[in-house]
């Protein structure tokens, strides 16, 4: 519905938001409208394309000011990826079964972060999220052998601690398994995981 | 002519007209007309509220206040519930709770919202304060049921115990068991929070078999429904009852204890829990329904009709919270039977699903909106929405104080005109003279920050996301808002012009937190060295400032007012813009 919503905002604006058009007006009569256009020019680096477009280290920010808004009708945001959004509060899952936050760690980032492991219905989902909230690492996505842009150079490897306490490689188990048992993520240097012996691809891919 | 000073006036007097003074507020503004209104008011205040707790230390506090016995205090921003701010922030008690031990023995109420509280803080406010009666613990974490354990074998004269939406750490532990037999003091236990090993059931019964003073109780989603009967029938005097899971398989014992149980609670006017609720034993509390002044569905995975066949039995009802299950049509049947509704909260079910579960529109609140004369305070997710249905919402409702939409596409347009928002959300500032609480969502231009910094002037938080053009649509707020206190912004396009232009504005607010906006490095530490009485703090995973350029977008900036200077319990990815910071990173 919104990417059809986007397709019309884009063939009925000329050029730019018609208020005018609009019959719901506001405003004393006579009284001047401000145009957006006379707001400061933005020298910013960060705008709607930084949220829609969720390419891993992509330095692509250049917001056009006038057309920020087509773009963001045109590619509404994806719900499963943004952090902070819808704002529903964390642990108090309603209506849900059950609730599953683990923490997730990265190697050399000072920040953790929690994820219910719940809202997400397969391993794909959750690397997804994983990369856009650890936007400055590389996360080795092996699932699908897809390619992604190296921003340091410095792989990670997607692990997690399971009931008994073992480190295992995210993947090996079925999907449900993995979130019943998975008690903590931690995304290990490609370097380090190598010595724990968790090389050895995934039994399971994202489809499970 | 004899001038009357404020000498002639007995102090004992002063004070006695001051204890008439409740309000902090009120408290602060007679603490300022002389100096010795302010001497006699700072001995006799008795309660006060810090609504930042880094905006003033124990310290300064106790100095001023010798003789408090009612806190209130608040840490992490209010984003930190939807995990925006990471783990290990700030906002921990223990620093409190230390110098209060020694200052205020007769402390007797501590609220805390939003506050790391470690075991060691609780077992510190077990051992210093005697005489506690209050516990409320809103949204905390960082303790256990051992840190609960001490509380309850120390504090004899506990009244209420309240652990809304904590993180208690799961350890098995019968910590209820702790409190003494002769205990008897409760009137309100809030343990909705508790996970599985955390509540001894038998302990929780003879707790309640002992408190004849029990008004309030909130179970946790353990205890099974066969058990509340036993549970209610020790406490018919209760005012308030939250359950714990609400499914079972239908057995008519069960049924008809149930059904007696809650016949007999005569003074039950809220109720709340119904986690798993199943359709089965809803009727059970319809004796209770027509008294329902409360009542918390949020839980309850109930569909249409049952869950209207329910809220159609309520008639008295002030506050309502629901599922989106309730739909358009069940929210017609509220706007029918219940003329004394003010609140209304309806929560999506299915917040992260691509396609529509519930066919919940804007119909469903406008028909509240036309419906419930006393409508104040509105929260709403919903997945469509239209300028037409706000405006017409806002000329239903001019007596709203707390309008919070949230349009599960946070940048979708008006469905029927395909045009942004601004127009309706205007509406809503020019008819509603008396909005305190706001918070905006769907396709927003620059236009609707105009409309709120012209009309909303008694706003006093804001809510922003994914909103406005340009820096222009800031400082329209900034500007305008006169009332603001709290602002807080994720994923819109400002930047340091707006900010920069407004700096002293940010003194007279409590706070203002953007993330993933774009302020930039140099704009922060520039507002660190012109704004001495703000904390400017920049947290960032990529690494310290100085590894940055001057003009890279911070990632999330969290500005406050403080008399205490910059905070020293900063986590790593935590960096503050004071003048001798910045001037040490540079």
């Amino acid at each position: 519905m919104s990417s059809e919503n986007g397709k019309r905002l884009l063939e009925t604006d000329a050029g730019g938001l018609n208020f005018e058009a609009t019959e719901l007006t506001l405003g004393l009569p006579g009284e001047p409208r401000v145009t957006s256009d006379g707001g400061a020019k933005l020298g910013s680096k960060r705008g709607f394309s930084e949220t829609v477009d969720l390419k891993l280290g992509d330095n692509n920010r250049e917001v056009k000011l006038g057309h920020s808004l087509q773009e963001a009708a045109k590619s509404p945001v994806s719900k499963t990826q943004v952090v902070g959004w819808p704002p529903v509060r964390g642990f108090a899952k309603r209506g849900k079964k059950s609730c599953k936050y683990v923490k997730v760690a990265v190697d050399g980032a000072p920040y953790l972060r929690k994820v219910d492991l719940e809202i997400y219905n397969s391993y794909q989902q959750l690397l997804t999220s994983l990369e856009d909230m650890f936007s400055c690492f590389t996360i080795r996505n092996y699932l699908n052998e897809k390619k992604i842009e190296q921003v340091n150079g410095i792989e990670y490897m997607p692990t997690y601690e399971d009931k008994d306490g073992d480190w295992m490689l995210v993947g090996d188990v079925p999907w449900q398994m993995f979130v019943e048992s998975c008690k903590r993520l931690r995304l290990m240097k490609s370097s380090e995981a190598v010595g724990l012996g968790l090389t050895t691809g995934p039994k399971y891919s994202s489809t499970n | 002519m004899q001038k009357k000073t404020a000498y002639s006036f007995p102090d004992e007097i002063l004070e006695h007209v001051f204890s008439f003074i409740q309000s902090g507020k009120d408290r602060n503004a007679a603490s300022v007309v002389c100096k010795s209104w302010y001497e006699i008011e700072r001995w006799c205040r008795r309660k006060i509220f810090v609504g930042n707790c880094y905006a003033v230390s124990p310290t300064m506090v106790i100095r001023r206040f010798p003789d408090i016995r009612s806190i209130e205090l608040k840490g992490k921003p209010h984003f930190a519930d939807f995990n925006l701010v990471p783990d290990g922030w700030g906002g921990y008690v223990l620093p409190w709770i230390s110098e209060m031990a020694g200052a205020y023995p007769w402390l007797e109420e501590i609220r805390l919202k939003r506050m790391v509280v470690t075991d060691e803080s609780l077992e510190l406010v077990a051992k210093s304060f005697t005489n506690l009666q209050v516990l409320v613990l809103f949204s905390c974490e960082g303790f256990s049921t051992d840190g609960l354990a001490a509380i309850a074998a120390s504090c004899k004269n506990l009244r209420e115990l309240d652990l809304r939406d904590s993180e208690v750490d799961d350890l098995s532990g019968h910590w209820l068991n702790h409190f003494p037999d002769t205990y008897t003091s409760l009137v309100s236990l809030n343990i909705s929070c508790l996970g599985s090993d955390d509540v001894s059931f038998s302990a929780l019964e003879r707790l309640v078999g002992r408190c004849p003073n029990l008004r309030r109780l909130l179970l946790n989603r353990e205890v099974p429904l066969d058990k509340i009967a036993n549970l209610l029938s020790r406490a018919p005097q209760l005012i308030e009852f939250g359950t714990g899971t609400y499914a079972a398989e239908l057995r008519s014992d069960v049924y008809s204890n149930l059904a007696e149980a809650f016949c007999n609670c005569k003074e039950l006017k809220c109720l709340s829990g119904f986690w798993d609720a199943v359709p089965a034993y809803l009727p059970v509390i319809y004796s209770v329904c027509s008294r329902l002044t409360s009542l918390n569905l949020s839980y309850a995975p109930i569909q249409n009709p049952d869950l209207t066949k329910l809220v159609s039995q309520c008639p008295s009802l002030q506050r309502m919270l629901v599922l989106d299950y309730i739909e358009d049509s069940g929210l017609e049947v509220l706007a029918s039977s219940c003329k004394d509704l003010q609140e209304l909260r309806v929560f999506p079910s299915d917040p992260f699903g691509e396609e529509p579960n519930v066919s919940l529109t804007e119909k469903g609140l406008v028909a509240v909106s036309s419906g419930c004369p006393k409508l104040q305070s509105v929260l709403y997710f919903c997945r469509q929405m239209s300028n037409a249905a706000l405006v017409t919402i806002a000329q239903n409702c001019p007596n709203f104080t707390r309008f919070r939409l949230c349009l599960l596409d946070p940048k979708i347009a008006d469905y029927r005109t395909l045009q942004p928002l601004d127009v309706g959300f205007g509406a809503i500032v020019e008819h509603c003279k008396d909005l305190r609480r706001l918070s905006l969502s769907g396709l927003l231009t620059d236009r609707v920050f105009e409309y709120i910094g012209m009309h909303a002037k008694k706003l006093e938080m804001l809510s922003v996301a994914f909103a406005g053009e340009s820096d222009l649509a800031l400082h329209h707020v900034l500007s305008g808002c006169e009332s603001l206190r709290k602002l807080e912004i994720m994923n819109c396009p400002f930047g340091d012009k707006a900010l920069l232009a407004n700096a002293a504005k940010l003194e007279t607010m409590r706070s203002l937190w953007m993330s993933s906006c774009s302020v930039s490095l140099g704009a922060c530490k520039m507002l660190g060295q012109k704004m001495p009485r703000l904390n400017i703090e920049v947290m960032d995973e990529k690494g310290p400032p100085d590894s940055r350029a001057e003009s890279d977008p911070v990632d999330k900036l969290y500005i406050y007012r403080s008399v205490a200077g910059p905070r020293f319990d900063m986590p790593p990815f935590v960096w503050t813009m004071d003048e001798d910071f910045a001037s040490e990173l540079s």
